[in-house]
């Protein structure tokens, strides 16, 4: 099996398919001629012409509604944001319509359609573009979200969203597109939507994570592991539909449970995670459920975002403190 | 000298019949076309009729009736071939869909709060009706660019309003259906009102029409009233569309002789002037005048084609009104293609909620 890095196997796996599947269109800004701001779809529009490869109008809400009308029409987009950040123009398409259209249609039109958008941050971008708000999408009824942390599972993953009827909004880590290097079967699979997977066995304390969140956990669990605390890192890699008995099981299996995300405090993902776990674990807990996030506060300018995203001396102090609560 | 305005010089909308019913140019329809597009416009004036008279009675849910605008509404319709076109609509199209082939009783269970009104028949080419205004636009312009990509024929026909014109989704479409050459005609219903507020406060263009230009795509500007027009404008959109030859945006001028709806009262916004702007302009009337006035259509056939309107009105309500309640099972329904652990929990959950 080869290494690659996460952009690579998300440019490869949209090839594939491409070529696999007449169907398959991607549609977004500067993903043509440029290969995308982060080089994900180059190479694609030299290949499978600039009739399936486009450089759209600079206009998100048209560039996911375009490509809700694709779907219905029966190709298969595959609908770039160029970052999440910006998908607040494209909230109504995406929450309202998108999300909705099978159900509004009682199964009349399906919505093969996959949104991919690069979020979170740690890459020193300008203003605006860093944001993790995978908690909006999350609560859009009709749309399934996965976030990949590994080069093999984006393929998986990636497969997985074109082969299902349901929209999916399929989240990259800006952090992991060229830092994240793993091997990456050259068959095509797919990593099934909904299936969270235990990365790292532990016994003291689990820590759920997602996308770039996940690296961060398997390293300061290398270093907990030096301070004799064994973390067991469970990778969510699905949002909706959520592995609900994954998550249950890696959280009994150690009894103490942190959630590692990116977003604010206040309504992000790790709130949903935290009622799940009580609801679920009740029992097997030994100490509260905690989160270790962003403060409720806007994402800053880049100067300051290292004080903003969790890093792994939080991770490590928090969970080492954790350790130290008794019942 | 350079221009730095548009032009102001006023515009008067494409005609082929007068208020009378009388022709002033030549069209493109023949008779047993008008008739048949006069039995629309007739069915759904007498739907709506029914509709809002239940709806007074507790007995039917908050509708938009299509009154006033029917001449409008069915010559954009009869320009199209439902077995190769598509509708996106907004929600005060009801001929159009029928034509199209949506059922009117599910139109009548949608307003009622039936999960049935939201069924359309697999063969029927219509989006949902949409609420959220101009979100059908986007949609419009992709699945145009879709069935062209597909080297299908077809063409899409969209509704919108001119308080919907003011949406960035309008804009957004416009310019990428410009872009991508799409098979799309985007028909603007000028009819006045964005419920309480009157056109002059959505724009300061001269027209809506007039904006095509910035979207270097066709417009046209048209008495929505006037059924032979409306036809005639929209029959050469839609050619143009099919031949490849890219997107028109055309503006009907027409009047919203109700309410916005069944909730709305007009009376706190629209003046006797307003009235007295538009008497003598019914789109019915005018086209019965026509199909009078040419031998086309006689007593015997106006009430013939009453009744069977009456008929098919009383026969969809029927349906409706006699559809059993839906169960909570139509909450779970059609979210998702690939349901899951969680989401099946839930339906159980609801379903044995029910029970109890």
């Amino acid at each position: 099996m080869a290494v690659k890095t996460m952009v690579e196997s998300i440019r490869e796996t949209l090839a594939d398919e491409m070529a696999r599947d007449g169907r398959v269109m991607v549609i977004g800004e500067d993903v043509g001629q440029l290969g995308g701001v982060f080089r994900a779809t180059e190479g694609l529009q030299a290949r499978f012409g600039a009739d399936r490869v486009v450089d759209m109008p600079l206009a998100e809400g048209v560039i996911v509604g375009a490509g809700l009308g694709l779907a219905m029409s029966g190709m298969r987009p595959v609908v770039e944001i160029q970052f999440l950040g910006f998908g607040h123009q494209a909230f109504h398409q995406i929450g309202q319509q998108v999300a909705r259209l099978r159900y509004r249609s009682a199964g009349r039109h399906s919505v093969p359609m996959v949104i991919r958008a690069p979020f979170g941050g740690g890459v020193r971008t300008p203003e605006l573009h860093s944001d993790a708000f995978e908690a909006f999408y999350a609560h859009c009824p009709g749309l399934k979200v996965v976030a990949p942390s590994t080069a093999h599972d984006a393929k998986g993953l990636l497969n997985a969203a074109l082969d299902t009827d349901d929209p999916v909004l399929y989240l990259e880590p800006l952090k992991g597109y060229r830092l994240q290097r793993d091997e990456v079967p050259e068959d095509r699979f797919t990593v099934p939507i909904g299936k969270a997977q235990v990365v790292r066995e532990g016994t003291d304390v689990t820590i759920v994570a997602w996308s770039a969140a996940v690296q961060l956990a398997l390293k300061a669990a290398d270093e907990l592991a030096a301070d004799g605390i064994s973390a067991h890192v469970l990778d969510l890699r699905s949002l909706v539909p959520l592995d609900v008995t994954g998550v249950a099981d890696a959280v009994s299996a150690t009894g103490r449970a942190v959630i590692l995300h990116e977003a604010p405090l206040t309504g992000g993902f790790g709130a949903e995670l935290a009622a799940t776990i009580q609801q679920e674990c009740f029992y097997d807990l030994l100490a509260p459920v905690h989160r270790i996030t962003a403060p409720d506060t806007p994402y800053p300018l880049a100067g300051i975002e290292e004080a903003y995203v969790p890093d792994q001396a939080r991770v490590v102090r928090e969970v080492t403190a954790l350790m130290e609560v008794a019942p | 000298m350079t221009r730095f305005t548009p032009p102001h010089e006023a515009v008067e909308p494409f005609r082929l019949l007068d208020t009378a019913g009388e022709l002033l140019g030549e069209t493109q329809m023949s008779a047993a076309e008008i008739l048949e597009s006069f039995e629309w416009m007739l069915l759904t004036r007498t739907f709506d009729e029914k509709a809002t008279s239940l709806q007074r009675q507790g007995r039917f849910g908050t509708f938009s009736s299509v009154r006033g605008q029917e001449a409008s509404v069915v010559g954009a319709a009869s320009a199209l071939d439902p077995a190769r076109d598509w509708i996106a609509p907004q929600y005060r199209e009801l001929p159009a869909i029928l034509r199209h082939g949506m059922p009117l009783e599910n139109f009548a269970l949608y307003f009622m709060g039936h999960p049935g009104g939201c069924v359309i028949p697999d063969h029927v080419r219509i989006l949902p009706i949409q609420i959220s205004l101009a979100a059908q636009l986007p949609q419009a312009v992709g699945v145009a660019w879709g069935l062209q990509r597909q080297r299908t024929d077809g063409v899409v026909a969209t509704f919108v309003g001119d308080g919907a014109s003011s949406e960035g989704d309008f804009h957004e479409s416009l310019n990428l259906a410009g872009v991508a050459k799409a098979p799309v005609v985007f028909f603007l219903q000028n009819n006045g009102w964005a419920i309480s507020t009157p056109r002059a406060k959505q724009t300061a263009a001269r027209t809506f029409a007039d904006r095509a230009a910035g979207y270097g795509i066709h417009g046209a500007y048209v008495d929505g009233n006037d059924l032979l027009a409306v036809n005639a404008v929209m029959t050469e959109a839609v050619e143009r569309a099919r031949a490849g030859d890219g997107p028109t945006l055309i503006e009907s001028l027409t009047w919203r002789a109700g309410a916005h709806n069944t909730a709305d009262d007009p009376t706190k916004y629209v003046t006797a002037a307003d009235h007295e702007a538009w008497a003598g302009t019914d789109p019915v009337e005018r086209v019965e005048a026509y199909l009078r006035s040419t031998g086309s259509l006689d007593d015997d056939g106006y009430e013939a084609i009453r009744h069977r309107c009456a008929d098919e009105v009383d026969r969809a309500l029927g349906v409706a009104q006699s559809t059993p309640a839906a169960t909570s099972g139509a909450l779970f329904d059609h979210v998702y293609a690939e349901p899951f652990a969680r989401f099946d929990a839930q339906r159980e959950a609801w379903r044995q909620m029910q029970e109890v």
